[in-house]
């Protein structure tokens, strides 16, 4: 190939970049913090982020109604899930697209790689799917002698660097433009450094069309998935996605279970708010929908399509009523432009393929709690996340529900897996301390007569607060004495 | 019930009750309890007669929102007689006042007695500041000296309470204060209860970005109408004075209730001798 692909740049070549233990959480998110030049871009890309999605808002109650008929739709779609898939199924069967099932990333990759050793395939070429991250799929083809070349502007930056992306609508927006300008020049031959945008842009271009044209196969996600009709719903901005599912021979589609709903009719409303949410668009530069591999009569389009459905988790996180919620999600990316914590520490911190807060209430269910803990208690519960959410996913009353998983003592009959990972016999006992403490009021009244009178004890370093600030200590006296001095 | 975090409706206030019941908060009873005198006197001033239940002890927000659901409940329920007459209860504070309105429900969500109970408690549950403008029409002439001021609302005032245009109004009724806006006004200030210890280093960050925005504003101080957010963001400013070797404080806080009392004729708690 005359361009570099994609493995190879970074260090770890043909490595899995794999998920970085999320034990590490803290120290990751020590360094991001305080990494200036992070936080700085962080912040002026959600602020434009934010400022975009506000302006397509203007109505607060037609953003309501649009909210409640989203969520309701989401809902809908999950409460006949089971039925909806067996429908999708049968409907993309009937349009001759080959359906197939995956339980875990391997047997998704496995399942790909089938396709693409029967077709002596040499180069996929990819649209943007966080599925094909999450199943860090480049690196099981790549493994196999198998190049898998990203298409979306974003992901080949984040490809070209090694990297994971680090927002889930704009892989890599931490990148500058001139660290862009520098791995092009290094990777793309002939290609002379320049920081120019346009310039850069059509460098992209140029190198990605002549791979579409060498591709074997071609690979995208979904958006929705509508049961009836078979149809796939794929949102794009750059028109690689309708390259990738129409110019190679071979199209797999690859996306969760969740992603099914029942009718066309129900995408209209998602479609309308993930844009608005995601981007701040009114609509999307491109709309695919896809019906089928090429019949008789059309021009153009995929000898052969395929659709991969990924388990990887979702069904524990369906199995619970509340934890169900999660999969409302449309992957806007709007919880993440507005958490405070994501913009502090960027995306990569996390450790996770989806960053911010729909992935500490996510990854969980995927990677299992033993290596996920720390993730939903990194956030200070401000519900930026929930206001937002195009599907009032109740985000931090779920963070709340995986903190007491993960610190409850370990059940037989758990809801998820790694249930008690953070449970600590010690921590609990403080808990059972402090709920008798202000669970039984004279004991209440004695222990704040005590902390306010000694107040001179009170420690000068506190775990934590004293960090930042200056100590916490009781005032002299307290608001019930100076109610009784007032009789 | 509609989750609290997103988006609250209009809510229907009561008419003027004879009395309240007043609950203070853990925090305030024992960090702040001036604040809390002064939102007593604030509402007597209006004449209505407040309750102060003897065995008021804490919301239990602490353990639920750290993730012992067992242990906010042990607490929620020692507080469920606490209320027997039918007045509406004022918090002064937001995020207590959202732990109370919605949360407690939920906690004991697997008996429906106390769920009933709970629930109505949860009804007639006011943030103070709420309760002042809709329920007291509060609204006395400003007989303070000129000054500027910038207000910090909690995110559950804002979210859980939806009262983050309450604060303003309230100050705009105060004829010689300016109210001056904050960047990034509705982003936390990274107190979080628990987040605050486990995550120290992002909580700092956040409160650091928060101080910065309150002092760009120019004003004299920052109001704000809950304690956590209150000793988050001034503990915060104080050991930046200290490390700066300042010894006036670079951005005094002040609770609300304080505030409205002494620009409005009366004497808070903290100045009285």
């Amino acid at each position: 190939m005359s361009v570099q692909t994609p493995s190879s740049p970074a260090s770890n070549a043909g490595q899995p970049l794999a998920f970085v233990s999320a034990q590490a959480l803290r120290e990751r998110m020590h360094e991001a913090v305080n990494d200036t030049h992070l936080r700085q871009s962080f912040r002026g890309a959600m602020d434009f982020l934010m400022a975009k999605r506000a302006v397509q808002f203007p109505d607060p109650e037609e953003l309501d109604s649009l909210r409640v008929l989203s969520e309701h739709i989401r809902q809908y779609s999950l409460s006949k899930l089971p039925d909806l898939l067996e429908q999708l199924e049968t409907s993309l069967v009937r349009n001759g697209v080959q359906v197939h099932w995956a339980e875990t990333p391997d047997e998704a990759n496995a399942i790909m790689l089938e396709i693409a050793r029967r077709h002596a395939a040499k180069l996929i070429v990819k649209g943007k799917s966080m599925v094909s991250e999450e199943i860090e799929f480049n690196h099981a083809m790549e493994a196999a002698g198998i190049g898998a070349l990203e298409s979306d502007m974003g992901e080949y930056i984040v490809q070209l660097a090694g990297e994971k992306p680090s927002h889930i609508i704009m892989p890599a927006i931490h990148q500058t433009k001139q660290q862009i300008a520098k791995l092009f020049a290094e990777h793309i031959p002939g290609v002379e450094y320049t920081d120019n945008v346009d310039a850069l842009i059509q460098i992209g271009r140029r190198v990605l069309r002549e791979k579409f044209e060498e591709a074997d196969i071609g690979l995208s996600g979904v958006n929705f998935a509508v049961a009836e009709t078979g149809t796939l719903c794929l949102v794009e901005n750059e028109g690689n996605g309708r390259m990738c599912t129409t110019v190679p021979k071979v199209h797999i589609a690859i996306t969760g279970i969740e992603k099914v709903v029942e009718k066309l009719e129900h995408v209209a409303p998602l479609f309308s708010i993930l844009t608005r949410s995601a981007t701040g668009q009114a609509v999307s530069t491109y709309f695919n929908m896809i019906t089928g591999p090429r019949r008789s009569t059309d021009q153009d389009g995929p000898e052969e399509v395929h659709l991969v459905l990924l388990d990887n988790g979702r069904s524990q996180a369906y199995a619970d009523e509340q934890l169900r919620k999660t999969l409302q999600c449309i992957r806007c990316g709007a919880c993440m432009n507005h958490c405070p914590v994501y913009t502090r520490i960027g995306g990569h911190a996390y450790g996770t393929t989806y960053p911010g807060p729909i992935g500490k209430i996510i990854s969980p269910h995927m990677m299992g709690l033993e290596q996920t803990h720390l993730l939903p208690t990194a956030s200070s519960l401000c519900g930026a996340c929930g206001e937002v959410c195009p599907v009032k996913i109740p985000i931090p009353e779920l963070l709340i529900r995986l903190r007491g998983e993960a610190q409850s003592a370990p059940r037989a009959d758990p809801a998820m897996v790694g249930q008690g990972a953070a449970y600590d016999p010690k921590i609990s006992l403080l808990w059972k301390m402090w709920a008798g403490l202000y669970s039984r009021p004279s004991t209440y009244r004695a222990f704040s007569w005590l902390a306010t009178r000694f107040r001179a004890l009170t420690p000068a370093r506190q775990r934590g607060w004293t960090a930042a600030r200056t100590p916490l200590k009781p005032a002299p006296r307290r608001l019930r004495d100076m109610l009784k001095d007032r009789t | 019930m509609s989750n609290p975090s997103q988006g609250v409706s209009m809510r229907t206030y009561p008419l003027r009750p004879e009395a309240v019941y007043f609950y203070a908060t853990c925090l305030v009873d024992m960090f702040v309890p001036e604040a809390g005198m002064d939102a007593i006197t604030l509402l007597e001033r209006e004449g209505v007669r407040v309750i102060f239940p003897e065995n008021q002890t804490c919301c239990g927000q602490p353990a639920f929102t750290t993730g012992f659901p067992a242990e906010a409940r042990q607490v929620v329920e020692s507080q469920l007689d606490l209320f027997p007459g039918d007045y509406p209860i004022v918090v002064p504070s937001g995020s207590c006042g959202g732990m109370i309105r919605w949360h407690w429900e939920k906690v004991v969500g697997d008996d429906p007695v106390l769920m009933a109970r709970a629930a109505s408690i949860g009804a007639r549950t006011y943030e103070l500041a709420e309760f002042l403008l809709h329920v007291l029409g509060f609204s006395r002439p400003d007989t303070g000296p000129g000054t500027t001021v910038t207000l910090h609302t909690s995110c559950s005032a804002r979210r859980e309470m939806g009262t983050h245009l309450v604060g303003r109004e309230l100050l705009a009724r105060l004829t010689n204060v300016q109210l001056v806006h904050h960047d990034h006004e509705s982003e936390c200030c990274g107190f979080g209860g628990t987040f605050s210890l486990k995550h120290p280093d992002v909580s700092m960050a956040m409160v650091s970005d928060k101080v910065a925005s309150l002092k760009a504003t120019g004003a004299g101080q920052v109001i704000t109408a809950d304690c956590g957010c209150m000793l988050n963001i001034t503990q915060r400013a104080a050991r930046e004075d200290l490390e700066a070797g300042r010894s006036v404080p670079s951005l005094p806080g002040e609770h609300l209730a304080t505030f409205l009392l002494r620009r409005t004729g009366g004497k808070p708690m903290g100045e009285r001798s």
